[in-house]
């Protein structure tokens, strides 16, 4: 008989045959999501070594624009909020809701500190006159042109990361408020799994962009 | 012989009505539909603006339309044509309907997100029309920077919305797809079981999943450039122009094998079916598939092959097109071997199965010129590009697509459409079509360039044939838009397997129960397996 | 026109090879549409369906013939592949005594510029039986250069040179197409080519105003913009000589190393902190803006002339 759907769980939608399958099934497509992901930020990361490879200087003196302190400690910030994802996946796993919601809630926090101290960063190269348009000029760059185009990979790349940033914590939000509601089990707490990896996949672009952004030919000293 | 009980049989279709349970379903089966309509109304937007051309091309110096709205006029069929219609046509109607249908499964692994799918081509659509019906767009459907990012004064970023949208449409798809045939395969369904509709869907899947999100990116950096005036493409700020094509090319050269690998999977089922045997060479043809996609994201340079990319750039390019051109040419070789010793009907979807192989046989030769590096250089540009992928989107992928309706019809509607006018229109469009695009080849060697809006009054002969053709072409494609709809109210109703035809899909009722199957089927056989399924047996002589 | 033809007249030493190239793609083709073509028509009337009831049981795979419909077309392909290869190879090596033109493409004509100093718009005249080096540039957008009796084209792009050449071999008079959508009256960016006898074009040189040559043009624009400064001839200004520079190798400042090429002088003169000099400031202001593409070309056919002589003007220059 086929299933009706009022038989149909959360666990065990009317498609598929087992909960495996369909835990299976969401995990591969997540998996598949983020492979999109890394292409759409690839052709970022193209253009990016392209210029980086003809204007080596004006992106020197740029990236020494920025202040690395705040990005490693944005980056540290990041990093321990997939900690706590990793620690909310683990409460899930083993049914205990309370911790898991406690974990979200640290996670989603971590991401809105990331995501204020990116505003305040934005706000500074607003103020310093370092976002390309008709203000823009850097200082100890002989060309603006290319040091333009270093700030407009550097908004692009981190726009578009911080973006995915607000749609995570948006997930995160969504999250808490269905496990709030006991809809995740150790038997079901396929969400939580799959907006982890989704929420790591962030973490390991931002760990890409921070020293490609931040840290070039810092080494070298002034 | 339908009984009066299997009129009454609950299926698809009846088993809800009103405008929620089709805009708010979950069903593959109608969300096919669903797209069906979508891409069917693009197409004939894009036809119409294709008619605009041809028509304006009969005399050198035009007349009807001036030059700005001319360039609006191939922008717009370009854009319409491949993003709106081409790209989702046969994955998103015949694909979506049949491929969980032809593995044993109930439905796609993420109904919902199919939906979303519809969803946002439509929605893509919108913007893409609005910017049509604002004003246009005239930077041609590859929208070279910097004119597109700085010179040009039309709905640049407004289409260029529509498109970015339409795109994550594929995507989804194509995700929906590959988990599907990895995760929802019936017991017994091994991979070299699959319908070789599925292995090209899937090796399309592929695709779609890791080429379009580098046109995304791409689109977002000209809207950027356009928007901001920031300077990624802008040779002023020491931005490269050509940098745009590379990011360009590198989606939509593989966006070519999206909307022709597909078109194979259709033409792989019907030559079987309606030469009764088994598909020659079936895991030929399925690695040919997959060595399609994959060779198809290396060769995106050579449509650069004169834009100031390096000599020897050019070469690897043109080296390794060659190579892309192989697993197509096995493919029509082991078709035309299904034909060997078979038992051929002459059913219109066999009809336009031979003239898939036929034009596309054509267009996939007047690749191999165009690969070569000392041909390219001439023709690039001119109008033998023009009808070189028109031989391969028109005489192969659009056959294929039709083919593929009017052998799945009775299927999706239940009903049959009506034979001899099916035939008849096909052979109007086989014949309307080489009518039109043939004098192109000529054309272009010639040096006619394309998105010329005037021309040289040497060519009106060559432009004359052509429209000819068009308004051939035009008449064919009506004609199974009307008689389809005829056949809704008044065709024969349709058994469920008119055809003889093996393959999970002929084995549920015309048309299907909502969840397609009443038990999981356990499959034993091989693809295109006949026996067993046309009675007894009487051997060919 | 009286007959019928499917290629345009071959008026370059490229064409017939070309021409060549596509006869064998055109057998090939025809060879393996006949075939197919033939094959769908034999066996769909050989083994048309009799009765309902038939089921066939042929073999219904071979490695044999897969290998073979595999090996053959890709033999077949190399083969295209390398001559056309060798045509694009020679033309993107242009003869080192091709005589020089400059293009400027912008919407929407074209600019021709011989090193003598006469310009053309939308016509270029040349000699026949000399190679000529086209080098190109766009003010706008990017454009293509076509010559389809030359069987001959590059696009034409902003912010950098590109390079064409072609070995007239007949005399008359050739379409010139723009063969890159650039805007609403692309199809209007169209010229001619004449090709004449030598005598003929030395005639047409002379003849009309004689601005001068570009070499002679560009000097003036030198002194003009105030270069002259500067570039002291005997280096005893802030700023390198510039005499012998073309073409000889220049060292960079942070260790790299450059041929001064024309694409570097209009580098240097665009954007003149992109590359400095070993041992020298960055102190050169940028000209973008100051001076068109036109008088780029002609400060750079200056510069050429100025080779190892001390710099004054020289008409024509040393070549």
């Amino acid at each position: 008989m086929a299933s009706d759907s009022a038989a149909e769980t959360l666990a065990l939608r009317e498609q598929f045959d087992t909960e495996a399958q369909q835990k299976d099934a969401s995990t591969l497509g997540m998996w598949i999501f983020l492979i999109t992901e890394v292409m759409f930020f690839g052709g970022l990361f193209l253009a990016y070594t392209v210029y980086r490879r003809w204007y080596p200087a004006e992106f020197a003196i740029a990236s020494s624009s920025l202040n690395a302190v705040i990005g490693a400690a944005n980056t540290v910030i990041l990093l321990c909020s997939s900690f706590t994802m990793v620690m909310a996946v683990r409460a899930a796993q083993l049914g205990k809701r309370d911790a898991l919601i406690w974990f979200l809630i640290l996670t989603l926090i971590l991401g809105a500190a990331f995501l204020g101290v990116k505003a305040y960063e934005w706000n500074e190269k607003f103020q310093e006159h370092h976002v390309p348009g008709p203000t823009f000029h850097l200082e100890n760059a002989v060309r603006q042109g290319p040091a333009q185009i270093y700030f407009s990979l550097y908004f692009a790349m981190t726009g578009l990361h911080a973006l995915h940033m607000v749609v995570g914590v948006c997930l995160l939000t969504f999250l808490i408020i269905e496990a709030r509601r006991n809809r995740f089990s150790a038997a079901y707490m396929t969400p939580v799994d799959i907006i982890g990896l989704y929420w790591h996949f962030v973490d390991i672009i931002w760990i890409f962009l921070f020293p490609l952004l931040y840290l070039i030919d810092r080494h070298l000293g002034k | 012989m339908i009984t009066a009980a299997e009129q009454e049989r609950e299926h698809y279709l009846n088993e809800s009505y009103g405008i929620k349970s089709w805009l708010l379903t979950k069903d593959h089966k109608r969300i096919a539909l669903l797209y069906l309509a979508t891409v069917t109304l693009f197409f004939f937007i894009g036809g119409a603006f294709a008619t605009m051309i041809r028509i304006e091309l009969l005399t050198p110096q035009g007349g009807l339309v001036s030059s700005e709205t001319y360039n609006k006029l191939f922008t717009m069929h370009g854009i319409t044509m491949i993003f709106f219609f081409l790209i989702p046509s046969i994955p998103a109607t015949l694909g979506n309907f049949f491929l969980p249908m032809m593995i044993g499964a109930r439905d796609l692994a993420f109904p919902r997100v199919n939906l979303l799918s519809w969803y946002l081509l439509v929605i893509g659509g919108l913007f893409a029309l609005f910017a049509m019906l604002a004003g246009g767009v005239d930077t041609g459907w590859t929208f070279y920077t910097p004119y597109s990012t700085t010179y040009s004064n039309t709905w640049v970023i407004a289409t260029a919305i529509g498109i970015f949208i339409a795109g994550f449409s594929s995507i989804l798809t194509g995700l929906n797809f590959i988990v599907t045939v990895h995760r929802m395969r019936a017991p017994g369904m091994t991979w070299f079981r699959l319908p070789l509709f599925v292995w090209s869907n899937y090796a399309t899947a592929l695709i779609q999943v890791l080429g379009t999100p580098v046109l995304a990116v791409t689109i977002v950096l000209v809207f950027c450039e356009r928007f901001f005036h920031i300077g990624i493409f802008d040779p002023a700020l020491g931005g490269d122009p050509v940098l745009f094509q590379h990011l360009f090319w590198f989606y939509s050269h593989p966006a070519v094998y999206i909307m022709v690998l597909p078109a194979m999977g259709v033409i792989s089922e019907l030559v079987s079916v309606f030469s009764r045997k088994t598909v020659f060479g079936y895991k030929f043809v399925a690695f040919s598939s997959m060595a399609i996609a994959v060779l198809g994201f290396l060769v995106w340079g050579h449509h650069l092959f004169v834009s100031t990319q390096s000599v020897y750039a050019g070469l690897v390019f043109s080296f390794l097109s060659y190579f892309v051109a192989i697993p197509s040419a096995i493919k029509v070789f082991n078709w035309t071997a299904t034909l060997y010793k078979g038992s051929i009907s002459y059913a219109t979807p066999m009809l336009y199965t031979f003239g898939f192989i036929g034009l596309f046989t054509i267009g996939g030769l007047t690749g191999l010129f165009v690969a070569s590096l000392g041909i390219d250089v001439h023709v690039t540009d001119t109008y033998f590009v023009i009808a070189h992928f028109h031989y391969i989107m028109v005489g192969g992928t659009i056959m294929a697509y039709l083919g593929g309706l009017h052998y799945w019809w009775p299927k999706m509607t239940g009903r049959m459409y009506p034979e001899l006018w099916a035939r008849l229109s096909a052979l109007v469009i086989f014949l309307g079509f080489n009518l039109t695009f043939f004098p192109q080849f000529i054309l272009g060697y010639l040096g006619m360039p394309r998105r010329y809006h005037t021309y040289s009054s040497e060519f009106q002969v060559l432009h004359v044939l052509s429209t000819a053709g068009a308004s051939v072409l035009a008449v064919g494609y009506l004609m199974p838009m009307i008689y389809f709809i005829w056949s809704l109210r008044y065709g024969k109703l349709a058994p469920a397997n008119p055809w003889g035809a093996s393959g999970l899909e002929w084995k549920t009722p015309s048309p299907p129960p909502l969840h397609n199957f009443d038990e999981t089927p356990i499959v034993t056989q091989e693809a295109y397996d006949y026996r067993g399924v046309i009675g007894e047996e009487v051997e060919v002589g | 026109m009286g007959r019928l033809s499917f290629v345009p007249e071959q008026a370059s030493t490229f064409a017939p090879g070309v021409d060549h190239l596509l006869y064998f793609l055109l057998a090939v083709s025809v060879f393996f549409t006949v075939l197919i073509f033939g094959a769908i028509f034999y066996f769909a009337v050989r083994f048309r369906r009799r009765s309902e009831r038939e089921l066939p049981h042929p073999p219904h795979s071979g490695l044999t013939l897969e290998i073979l419909w595999t090996v053959i077309p890709f033999g077949l392909t190399m083969v295209m592949f390398t001559w056309g290869a060798k045509i694009f190879f020679s033309e993107s090596r242009p003869p080192d005594d091709a005589m020089q033109i400059y293009v400027v493409g912008k919407q929407w004509m074209w600019k021709l510029e011989h090193m003598e100093g006469k310009r053309e718009i939308n016509e270029l005249h040349i000699p026949v039986g000399r190679p000529v080096k086209l080098t190109m540039t766009s003010e706008d957008v990017i454009h293509s250069f076509f010559v389809p009796a030359f069987r001959t084209k590059e696009d034409v792009v902003p912010g950098k040179y590109s390079v064409t050449w072609f070995q007239p071999t007949k005399t008359g008079k050739y379409h010139l197409f723009c063969a890159e959508y650039c805007g609403t009256n692309h199809s209007r960016m169209i010229g001619w080519v004449y090709v004449m006898e030598a005598a003929d074009y030395a005639n047409w040189l002379r003849g009309g105003q004689s601005g001068g040559s570009l070499a002679e043009s560009g000097a003036k624009l030198f002194q003009d913009l105030a270069c002259s400064n500067c570039h002291h001839s005997d280096n005893s200004g802030r700023c390198p000589s510039l005499v012998g520079v073309f073409g000889s190798t220049v060292k960079l400042s942070g260790g790299g190393m450059v041929t001064a090429d024309e694409g570097y002088l209009r580098e240097s003169i665009l954007q003149p902190n992109a590359k400095i000099v070993a041992g020298y400031q960055p102190v050169m202001p940028t000209f973008q803006g100051l001076v068109t593409e036109e008088g780029v070309l002609q400060l750079v056919e200056y510069i050429k002339s100025l080779g190892t002589k001390p710099a004054a003007p020289a008409s024509g220059g040393p070549r």
